[in-house]
């Protein structure tokens, strides 16, 4: 009986959201998931940074909701379909791990637009977005390189994935190129946000003789490990983290997402709104290299500010043969830059880095 | 000046009515929270709990009760048995990882091939892999007299690490392009754990947690060892004359809830989950001890405990996005329920007096 009477009332309220729908509302309507809270001073506040961008540019004419610490599987699925239900026009999905309930909800809301961020899952109303990170992993290496005095360098990373492993290749490519002495060590925290996990992450990598730390985690915890240490190097990872500036952090890689976020709500606004696949970097400012301190040497600040700027221009492609994999086979020739499908899809270490990608 | 003074005999009704109690304080205070952020916390307190389930799209939120209550019900009535022994099984959320694992082992060996055979045999994996992920403390402490409440809470990150490895390596999904994560299930219809009735919420799990729940009440309450139960934990001394063997009420407690959140791990995994990926546990394990104790460690009361947490969770959710509470502000909602029910608890065994001038 409550069953039936569940089934009632769900047949009756559909007719009335189909209604609700149809109805031009005045406001277009932006939702965002977030998979940490909006204070992680990294990832998710990166992406509240493009949602306030969107309310700052389009005022009156857009309304935007949130909710924060979302987790992935069925809750990221309520919460889309929440969104869509209570009249979201586009929902911006901001996790790896909400591809397939985005899929999912995608289906059926037909009429409203769904982003997600990272993923390779894509439909009629469902677009997917990612920046390439890597080419700040490279400017990245490339100072780490010149600044060990080690020739330790730290890394914790993340989880195993294509992005995480892309982005030590890079760094790892950059360091060797400018110091061939250079030694990764790396960490796998198996987490996006733990400060504890980061900083005692951080710890054993000091430990182990690193003197510069990179990291592919959200949280600041590893640049207050490194300050504490004294004499480590740092970089702000996802945002800025400019609070430690000029040292620890020399510089950063922030993901700016504002212009992506205002351009697809235009879109939507406009009616001009089509499933497409972005993949963007430096050239589109999606990735930022966040300021170089005095801490860096004049001309290694100059060399760097020189690769920015050759990959703005598309001149340079930090994965450029000869590139050979972990194992010794041949992976790019000399002047080969890779592709893209390589790129989304790797998983293998380049050449030279020791120890195996977990899995 | 207040004083306490013990009960002669525990007062019935406030047994009843001290959740009430708990619920209502939790309103106050949390309206008070809400109002200190500047918002309306009359709206606040009625999106948590009358959107889901009176609000315009309640029709979609009812059933999400369903699944987010299921899981919470089936673990904390395993829990409540061990509780009421005095076994104290705080890794159920291992134990839900291990079920989940075992279950979709199962379904992804056997993938693309489809048999009415599969579902069951995930149900049965689910169920043995978290009773024997429980039986390592259970046997521990029968054994070596160890503290099961350590024992069992740090085999929840043995078996985090676990699911994570999993999910990067024997069980990824071949066509997923490298990414960690399985094959999601619910695009194998063998291994499917779909609603029973479309869009009710209503799928195996929750039927499972019913039966656990008649299951539970009956044994607690008309049944021997359920009694035997209820012995150990009130007076182990007497429960021993009584001829009951505490190693026989350990390994029964531990495992029976074992298995209970191996099989909410494997429902979750085969239904609403569909995936086993790295994050795929989100602390119903954890969560369910504070439903055991809502539900004063009673069958029917965890029922209901069960889909008030969940009722929190789902309101908390809209309201962040209707009213752009913060998480956080959600999250000490939830804590205080906890709080002011063991406070007020405190008045079961205990009543307030007002005494004149100091005790000597």
């Amino acid at each position: 009986m409550i069953t039936r009477r569940i089934l009632m009332a769900s047949v009756a309220a559909l007719g009335l959201a189909g209604a609700a729908f149809a109805d031009g509302h005045a406001k277009t309507k932006v939702g965002f998931v977030y998979v940490g809270p909006v204070g992680d001073g990294g990832w998710t506040y990166e992406h509240d940074q493009g949602r306030l961008a969107v309310e700052e540019a389009f005022g009156d004419a857009v309304e935007t909701v949130y909710v924060e610490n979302v987790a992935e599987g069925p809750d990221s699925e309520r919460v889309m379909t929440q969104m869509a239900l209570d009249g979201a026009d586009l929902i911006f999905t901001t996790s790896f791990g909400y591809m397939d309930p985005t899929i999912n909800v995608a289906k059926k809301f037909p009429n409203v637009k769904f982003e997600h961020a990272t993923g390779y899952k894509r439909a009629d109303n469902v677009s997917t977005y990612s920046a390439r990170f890597y080419e700040g992993r490279a400017v990245q290496g490339h100072i780490a390189g010149k600044m060990t005095k080690s020739n330790i360098i730290g890394y914790i990373a993340s989880y195993p994935i294509p992005e995480v492993i892309r982005g030590i290749n890079a760094a790892y490519l950059h360091a060797k190129a400018v110091n061939p002495d250079v030694e990764f060590k790396i960490i796998w925290a198996f987490t996006w946000f733990d400060p504890q996990k980061e900083a005692d992450s951080a710890k054993a990598l000091i430990e182990q003789g690193a003197d510069v730390v990179l990291q592919h985690t959200d949280s600041t915890a590893p640049q207050a490990a490194a300050q504490a240490a004294g004499n480590v190097v740092t970089f702000g990872q996802a945002s800025d983290m400019a609070e430690y500036a000029p040292f620890p952090r020399v510089s950063s890689i922030i993901d700016n997402w504002a212009p992506y976020y205002i351009a697809r709500t235009k879109a939507v606004m406009d009616g001009t709104w089509e499933s497409v696949d972005t993949w963007d970097g430096i050239p589109t400012g999606m990735v930022k290299i966040g300021e170089i301190t005095d801490a860096v040497p004049a001309d290694v600040k100059a060399e760097a500010l020189a690769m920015v700027e050759a990959m703005r221009k598309g001149e340079y492609h930090p994965f450029t043969g000869p590139i050979n994999k972990q194992d010794g086979s041949a992976w790019l020739a000399e002047g080969e830059t890779a592709s893209d499908g390589d790129l989304a899809g790797m998983s293998f270490y380049v050449e030279g880095l020791t120890g195996d990608i977990p899995n | 000046m207040i004083a306490l003074e013990k009960r002669p005999e525990p007062s019935r009704w406030l047994g009843f009515a001290t959740p009430l109690f708990a619920v209502l304080a939790t309103m106050i205070a949390g309206g008070l929270l809400f109002a200190a952020l500047g918002k309306d916390p009359v709206a606040a307190i009625a999106t948590i709990f009358w959107e889901p389930l009176f609000g315009e799209f309640a029709f979609y939120y009812r059933p999400q009760l369903l699944v987010k209550g299921a899981p919470l019900v089936l673990i904390a009535i395993g829990l409540a048995l061990g509780f009421r022994a005095g076994i104290w099984n705080i890794g159920a959320e291992g134990q839900y990882i291990i079920g989940a694992i075992c279950g979709a082992g199962v379904a992804l060996a056997f993938y693309p091939f489809e048999s009415a055979l599969i579902f069951p045999a995930m149900v049965i994996a689910g169920a043995v892999g978290g009773w024997a992920w429980a039986m390592i403390p259970a046997l521990l402490k029968v054994r070596f007299g160890t503290n099961e409440i350590l024992v069992s809470l740090m085999l929840v990150y043995v078996a985090e690490q676990l699911l994570a490895s999993m999910a990067l390596g024997l069980l990824k999904n071949p066509e997923g392009f490298g990414f960690p994560g399985s094959r999601n299930l619910q695009q194998y219809p063998s291994a499917f754990n779909a609603d029973l009735i479309a869009n009710t919420g209503f799928h195996w799990g929750v039927a499972a947690a019913l039966v656990a729940v008649i299951f539970a009440y009956v044994l607690l309450s008309r049944h021997m060892l359920g009694f035997h139960i209820r012995l150990t934990g009130a007076a182990p001394r007497a429960a021993r004359f009584a001829g009951v063997e505490p190693s026989r009420i350990i390994i029964l407690c531990l495992g029976l809830s074992g298995a209970l959140a191996g099989l909410a791990g494997m429902f979750e995994v085969a239904g609403p989950s569909g995936q086993i990926t790295i994050d795929f546990n989100v602390g119903y394990g954890f969560t369910a001890i504070i439903v055991a104790f809502l539900g004063r460690l009673n069958p029917i009361g965890i029922l209901f405990a069960g889909l008030l947490m969940a009722l929190t969770y789902i309101g908390g959710d809209i309201a962040q996005s209707q009213l752009g509470l913060p998480a956080a502000a959600i999250q000490v909602f939830q804590g205080m329920l906890l709080f002011f029910l063991l406070a007020f608890d405190l008045l079961i065994n205990f009543r307030l007096r007002w005494q004149k001038g100091a005790t000597a």
